[in-house]
């Protein structure tokens, strides 16, 4: 086997505004990141040679290909729940790795906001094995508080401490999208209002939870060998992993709800192709999977970021604000920024490309000197999690 | 000759009081408790935990007949008795019937079971009788009439109370009924209903039994019978020669409630419960006519063990906050239409699985000895394929690792709490938690397994186990 380090690069990214976009439907959403895209590696439609697309809530490459008018080319639908952003990254970069193809497009998007209700609707919970007994019931906050329950128990944090400690999250969250001029929750939050808002789930809160967005995000991506004449400031792909578990750790005894072992897996294939050492020293910025701000605390121990059931002192330290030893979720997150669910891997790997190109909006948030960033991406449940990790660096 | 094994009961764990009623209607307060079934329960699962309240740690190979007696059964059209079988994880050669109809139907099958037994066309025979009966909102029947479940195994051996004598008397009086067009039970005129149906057609019945037997009222220790209300309950027992302080069974009213077809089954329970070997007791369940027993307590009633029967379950109670959560819990209103998409249903998935679904087993693989549940042909643990062996988890305890408390799932009466349950000497479960009280639930806290109905996709009852804080 070998490593992809450097090999892959990202010429142009797009990204629409996240945010209830009840005006745009899907082909609205693929246009507009599409073609943001295009223009940022200087190319067109036309010279694209094979696309990705990742979306759960349709179905085939025809998805993409009417609304841009793709003229009969090889276009691949991916999907793995949430993780599908990486999975639409990772497909393409294979496939340039391979030679197959010189230019490709790799797009992610979801409509989730034209059904009535508020909430993801029941589709997105599949996951779960589909049956009409085991699923009753069950949502994806009500299974992710499962995990905040036993990590509160296991590491003794008493229920104002846990609350306390998933409140300053969210705070930092919004703190960043507050400042991101495409993120769809702009507005700061207090501690206060996070422990007191309504809960959706014991212990998580209204704010504990991720908004429910409609978005895109789209990358243009070459050799790198290739990527000079596009552009200077192109950025690579260093390593990525992909780790799907056996599925039933729900109802296996050795899992404790603490961790997240497909990250632990998806992340070392990640590290080891990028030949990281590391993490918290290596990377210079992390965008995770913060569906629920428990999912930020432990996935950001499962990352090898800090050591296990340590995290709180890391957030009371601040380490993972913009001024911290490592920015977390400088975009504002999926809390703050949304969480459209095929687009959310791509997104963050949009947020890593600008800072590292030093374009990051509004330039507050534009941190110095960023050389490498993780993207990690992550569907399903605890017990029965997809995840996909993406580094991305300059070259 | 055929007598009772085995008894159990099950009363629902939630009450609601006399006064909270009045507090909704108006009118004064009168004092005493109904129980309600929760939303997930209805007489099928209700005769369910009943029955193995009965069955205890018996060998439920040994049963080869069930009979379910309700005028509430869950169906119109579709036995109940062969889903109970299955939940009670009993075996498949077993003959199953519904007795329904009438408040009768709890005689009905006690009768016919002892008639089998005796014919030597079965030796052990389970008979339950359940209702969940729900009386117009704001009637005269509201406030009086509670849900409830009793069970009594029949056998030709090892009996612990023998059957002495039979009599029945059938009746075409009108006093309780319900047409198909009829969402509520209705009734006629207090005085003729009662004073001259029930009062009447009772006494004939204990009378022509004690005629039949040549035996007096002071023979007996309890005299058993079916009431309406505590009033004309007592005014019967007087009528017959009875003495109702001293011989006449609680009827359970201030307690349970009337719970019409369960009524005979339970009061007999909680007698049994108290009663001394050489004890007689007549029995008499009123209904279309009656039927009237009279049954001997034996000397090995001693050894039959503790059951949870009426006694423990009255004692284990949640009070309902008021009457509103009584109409979610029935359904009674119309509510706001949901707007997200209804939960789809499966009877092949519901069929292939139905040993994993309604008998609650797991798989035991033979190669690493790890229980699992839901049953994998890969095994989870060792991926050994195809190679296991069935085991019931339905009846084992356990703790809760975790859970959630879930304000926004698709259920009818929110929150749903989600829990992992370690059980005992088997494997992890995961299900909804049910009749808990949220202000006590925590990691740690001792569980058992519980039959409940789960929703009604696909437009049938889906049933399953959930998880409840151990109730007695």
């Amino acid at each position: 086997m070998e490593s992809i380090k450097d090999k892959v690069a990202i010429i142009g990214m797009g990204c629409t505004k996240f945010a209830e976009l009840w005006d745009w439907d899907t082909d609205d959403l693929v246009v507009a990141a599409a073609h943001e895209a295009f223009e940022d590696a200087g190319v067109e439609a036309k010279d694209i040679q094979a696309a990705w697309v990742g979306t759960m809530g349709r179905m085939s490459g025809v998805t993409i290909a009417a609304p841009l008018q793709l003229q009969y080319i090889p276009v691949t639908h991916v999907e793995n729940a949430c993780a599908t952003g990486a999975e639409s990254i990772r497909g393409p970069a294979l496939a340039l790795a391979a030679k197959a193809y010189d230019l490709v497009l790799a797009i992610g998007f979801e409509k989730l906001k034209d059904y009535g209700f508020s909430g993801l609707h029941p589709y997105y919970h599949d996951t779960d094995k589909w049956h009409p007994i085991y699923r009753a019931g069950s949502t994806a906050p009500g299974k992710y508080a499962l995990a905040a329950t036993r990590y509160f128990a296991r590491y003794g944090l008493s229920r104002d401490e846990g609350k306390r400690m998933m409140a300053k999250i969210s705070v930092k969250s919004h703190h960043n999208g507050a400042r991101n001029p495409k993120a769809h929750l702009r507005r700061e939050v207090t501690i206060e209002q996070v422990m007191n808002a309504p809960i959706i789930a014991w212990p998580l809160g209204l704010f504990d939870c991720c908004g429910v967005t409609d978005g895109a995000a789209a990358a243009v991506m070459c050799r790198a060998e290739d990527a000079k004449k596009y552009r200077d400031d192109y950025v690579t792909i260093k390593g990525f992993g992909i780790s799907i578990g056996p599925g039933w750790g729900k109802t296996k005894s050795d899992y404790d709800y603490t961790s997240w072992t497909e990250t632990e897996h998806a992340a070392r294939q990640a590290y080891e192709m990028a030949g990281i050492k590391d993490p918290r020293k290596e990377l210079d910025m992390v965008e995770l999977h913060d569906c629920f701000s428990i999912a930020e605390a432990i996935a950001t121990e499962s990352l090898g970021l800090c050591p296990k059931g340590r995290v709180k002192e890391d957030i009371d330290a601040g380490s993972f604000a913009q001024e911290g030893d490592l920015p977390l979720n400088l975009s504002g997150g999926l809390k703050s920024f949304g969480h459209p669910v095929g687009a959310s891997g791509a997104r963050e790997v949009y947020e890593i490309y600008k800072q590292i190109q030093g374009k990051a909006k509004e330039s507050s948030r534009q941190l110095e000197n960023v050389k490498m960033g993780l993207a990690h991406n992550q569907g399903g449940h605890p017990g029965r999690f997809q995840c996909g990790v993406t580094i991305i660096g300059a070259p | 000759m055929a007598g009772i094994v085995s008894y159990g009961a099950y009363i629902p764990i939630y009450r609601l009081s006399r006064d909270e009623i009045a507090r909704a209607w108006g009118g004064g307060g009168r004092g005493g408790e109904k129980a309600v079934a929760n939303w997930d329960e209805d007489s099928l699962t209700m005769g369910v935990e009943a029955v193995i309240d009965c069955l205890n740690n018996m060998n439920r190979e040994l049963v080869d007949g069930l009979y379910f007696a309700s005028t509430t059964p869950p169906y119109r059209e579709k036995q109940s008795a062969s889903i109970m079988a299955a939940a009670a994880d009993l075996r498949r050669e077993l003959v199953t019937a519904d007795f329904t109809d009438s408040l009768r139907a709890g005689g009905s099958a006690f009768r016919a079971a002892l008639d089998a037994i005796n014919a030597g066309s079965a030796k052990r025979v389970l008979v339950v009788a359940s209702d969940s009966r729900v009386p117009a909102p704001s009637s005269d029947f509201e406030p009086n009439w509670g849900d409830g479940a009793a069970a009594l195994l029949l056998g030709d051996s090892e009996t612990t109370v023998s059957v002495e004598d039979s009599y029945g008397l059938t009746s075409d009086f009108i006093d309780i009924w319900r047409r198909d067009k009829d969402t509520y039970p209705r009734t006629w005129e207090d005085r003729f209903v009662i004073t001259h149906g029930y009062q009447e057609i009772t006494k004939q019945a204990i009378t022509g039994l004690l005629q039949k037997c040549n035996l007096k009222p002071s023979d007996f220790s309890k005299l058993v019978v079916y009431g309406p209300d505590a009033r004309s309950h007592s005014a019967l027992a007087k009528s017959a020669g009875f003495d109702p302080k001293t011989q006449l069974q609680d009827p359970l009213i201030n307690t349970v409630g009337n719970t019409g077809a369960a009524s005979g089954l339970m009061m007999l329970i909680a007698a049994l419960e108290e009663a001394k070997p050489g004890d007689r007791i007549l029995w008499a369940i009123y209904g279309d006519g009656a039927d009237a027993f009279i049954l001997k307590v034996e000397g090995n009633i001693k050894k039959l063990g503790d059951r949870r029967g009426i006694k423990r379950h009255l004692a284990s109670k949640m009070m309902l906050p008021n009457y509103e959560s009584y109409l979610r819990f029935r359904n009674l209103l119309e509510w706001e239409p949901e707007r997200r998409p209804p939960e789809e249903g499966s009877l092949e998935i519901i069929w292939r699985e139905r040993n994993a679904i309604l008998s609650g087993r797991g798989y035991k693989c033979h190669q690493c000895g790890h229980v699992q549940f839901p049953p994998q042909r890969i095994c989870m643990w060792c991926q050994a394929k195809d190679d296991f062996e069935e085991v019931r988890l339905s009846d084992k305890k356990g703790t809760i690792f975790t859970f959630s408390v879930d304000e926004r799932a698709m259920v009818p009466v929110l929150p749903n709490v989600l829990a992992v349950v370690e059980l005992e000497d088997a494997c992890r479960f995961y299900g909804q938690l049910t009749d808990r009280d949220l202000d006590k639930i925590d990691v740690g806290m001792e569980i058992e397994l519980t039959f409940r109905k789960i929703n009604e996709a696909g437009g049938v009852n889906n049933y399953f186990w959930k998880i409840r804080p151990v109730r007695c």
